[in-house]
């Protein structure tokens, strides 16, 4: 979804006005082009800067304090993606800028993903695959045994949109649930270990990891939750555990991730996320144990509808005064 | 059980294989040349009571006749598509297969080749690795999983087990099989045309025989359509290969992923070149712990031969 220039320049007369942080995607400008008054935050004139209420945030394009203060009527940022670390949530905070994110529109996706990526590593079909498709099933044999997913001890970091329908997913598959969430989650059905973040949060993780064979990480990425997975976790996790990721690089220490990996501290990983991507610690590129996708793997066409909606619909909602829809606690 | 001779055809499992070494008098077929291995037979026909085949390399006519003692078929799979059944009826010998013990496997593995599919996931793996993320940018859309039609042809054991699965998914449950069955949340389609017409994923998951060898053939390809995909974790002779990868190349059909193929351990070369499909080399029930459970299964048949018990799982 390469950005099209789509800035309508001059306010149109009698739209609502909508600041940009990037150019809209072409699926998105289709639905939107032509009900607002797009214009970019970056080359905002100073009336265009006093007047703006609405700053919506194509992709995952950083929104700092200093860009969210050039406009001292800013009164919401719409996200189109389901985490927002990219954008300064204190300075939002402090503004009282209320802060919309994708909803559900990515959930189940990331689920499946994450499931796929379950799968995938601990049955090796990516490694399978390759063996396949270079002939060496008809030369060398039968590929090596893998690992059951049947049955296995699952824990979910975070149980929101996201780590729920990986729950609901994979005890369908016969494994055992286990959590870990900022709150109790009293409607959960699964034999919830309920360990805070915050205070003490590397030893309620380690605890999780222990117990666990696979953790998949859903959490939103925060000050509180960067680096959580650290060495100890992935220690805890153990030899023949296997870590996904379909959140954020930055929740793992991902130099450490590797070195893990390559001492067989860590047994498989699956991930969908990196720190610093579109880089991928190429040390990764050579692992039969690991499951790689790029970060966009995730959207699918019918993600993207899901989320043109929820834009659509928090901006309607703002500017004729309803509730919006996926709001933040901030 | 010391002195039943057992005949091993292939090395499948080496659980098995060291359990019977240690429980039975074990004899090793593939030690043999293939040029000698009738001069094998003869020369321990009389020892030989029990033969261990498995999916690949079944235990046809010749061989039954060439053991007289042979008294029992004790397979290392669930399908026994390659023993002639027909043969061991008449001789009254005694077969049994591996059930329910690989059936969460197989489903697991028909789910997460449905994923890998429509979502790319090697193909995924592929592109980071060979660092275009960075170079050439973001990979191609894929299609969502949850909330697709699923049929399923043949509602057994692992169908069941694949419907529980794609149900936590949101997928729409559809089958056919010979007799309607009274599952008040799955729609039952008269036709396999019909259950492909009406499905975005189709899944064969039934047992290989003369009533469903190519039940998935052109005709049905095409009511999938070139949206649908097709997921074969029973038997390569399921399907029609030659029409699937036709139907692939032409984009007749959106994608495939298959675990099984007509003349394993070839898959169409052709196959090779394409990037809607997933191909994986018979690993349905490939997991230590599957085969372990698979092993003592079957073990266990053979105990209870020896000990004049009922059979565990007998099919013959």
């Amino acid at each position: 979804m390469a950005p099209s220039a789509n800035f309508a320049g001059a306010a149109d007369a009698g739209k609502p006005l909508v600041l940009l942080a990037q150019p809209l995607f072409p699926d998105l400008a289709a639905v939107l082009d032509g009900r607002f008054s797009f214009a970019s935050a970056a080359d905002a004139d100073a009336g265009t800067a006093a007047e703006a209420r609405v700053l919506l945030v194509p992709a995952l394009v950083p929104v700092s304090a200093d860009l969210v203060d050039r406009f001292p009527a800013l009164e919401l940022v719409v996200a189109t993606s389901a985490g927002v670390d990219h954008i300064d949530l204190d300075a939002c905070r402090r503004r009282g800028i209320s802060v919309t994110n994708a909803g559900a529109a990515f959930a189940a996706d990331s689920a499946d993903y994450a499931v796929g990526l379950v799968v995938a590593v601990l049955r090796r079909v990516v490694a399978a695959e390759a063996y396949l498709r270079r002939g060496r099933w008809a030369t060398d044999g039968d590929y090596p045994l893998a690992t059951k997913v049947s049955g296995k001890r699952v824990g979910i970091v975070g149980l929101g949109r996201i780590g729920s329908l990986v729950a609901r997913r994979l005890a369908a598959f016969g494994c055992v649930i286990a959590y870990n969430s900022r709150s109790a989650k009293a409607s959960a059905p699964y034999v919830g270990i309920i360990l805070p973040f915050g205070a003490g949060r590397g030893r309620t993780l380690r605890e999780l990891a222990a117990d666990s064979d696979v953790l998949v990480l859903c959490c939103a990425l925060t000050e509180e939750t960067r680096r959580v997975v650290d060495r100890e976790v992935m220690e805890a996790l153990g030899k023949d555990g296997v870590l996904v990721n379909v959140s954020r690089g930055g929740l793992v220490d991902e130099p450490e991730l590797v070195r893990c990996l390559q001492e067989g501290v860590l047994g498989a990983a699956g991930l969908d996320v990196y720190e610093n991507e579109p880089a991928v610690p190429p040390e990764l590129f050579g692992m039969e144990d690991v499951v790689l996708s790029n970060h966009r793997a995730v959207i699918t066409p019918e993600s993207i509808r899901g989320v043109i909606d929820v834009v659509a619909a928090n901006l309607d909602a703002f500017f004729s005064g309803r509730p919006l829809l996926s709001p933040l606690q901030l | 059980m010391e002195s039943l001779g057992v005949l091993l055809v292939a090395p499948m499992n080496a659980y098995l294989e060291q359990e019977l070494d240690r429980r039975c008098r074990l004899f090793r077929l593939w030690e043999t040349p293939p040029d000698r291995r009738a001069d094998f037979l003869r020369a321990n026909a009389a020892s030989i009571r029990a033969v261990v085949p498995y999916a690949a390399l079944g235990v046809d006519a010749a061989m039954i006749d060439a053991l007289p003692a042979l008294e029992i078929v004790a397979s290392f799979s669930v399908g026994i598509d390659r023993v002639d059944l027909a043969r061991c009826r008449e001789r009254g010998i005694r077969v049994t297969n591996t059930p329910d013990v690989l059936t969460d496997d197989v489903a697991d593995l028909a789910v997460g080749l449905a994923i890998a599919t429509l979502r790319k996931i090697p193909q995924a793996d592929r592109y980071v690795r060979a660092g275009l993320w960075k170079n050439k940018g973001d990979f191609t859309l894929t299609t969502r999983f949850s909330g697709k039609r699923v049929g399923i042809i043949g509602l057994g054991r692992i169908g069941l087990a694949v419907a529980k699965r794609v149900e936590a998914f949101d997928c729409p449950v559809n089958y056919y099989q010979r007799t309607k069955q009274a599952y008040p949340n799955y729609t039952y389609y008269p036709s396999v045309v019909e259950l492909a017409a009406n499905s975005d994923v189709l899944v064969v998951a039934c047992p290989l025989n003369e009533h469903t060898r190519h039940i998935v053939n052109r005709e049905v390809m095409e009511a999938l359509g070139p949206k649908g995909v097709l997921i074969n974790i029973g038997r390569g002779p399921h399907v029609d290969e030659a029409a699937l990868v036709a139907a692939l190349v032409d984009g007749r059909l959106g994608g495939a992923g298959l675990d099984v193929f007509e003349d394993e351990p070839n898959a169409p070369e052709a196959l090779f070149a394409l990037d809607n499909v997933v191909l994986v080399p018979h690993v349905g029930s490939a997991t230590h712990e599957t085969r372990a459970a698979m092993a003592d299964l079957l073990l266990g048949n053979l105990e209870a031969h020896v000990a004049g018990k009922p059979l565990l799982t007998q099919v013959v």
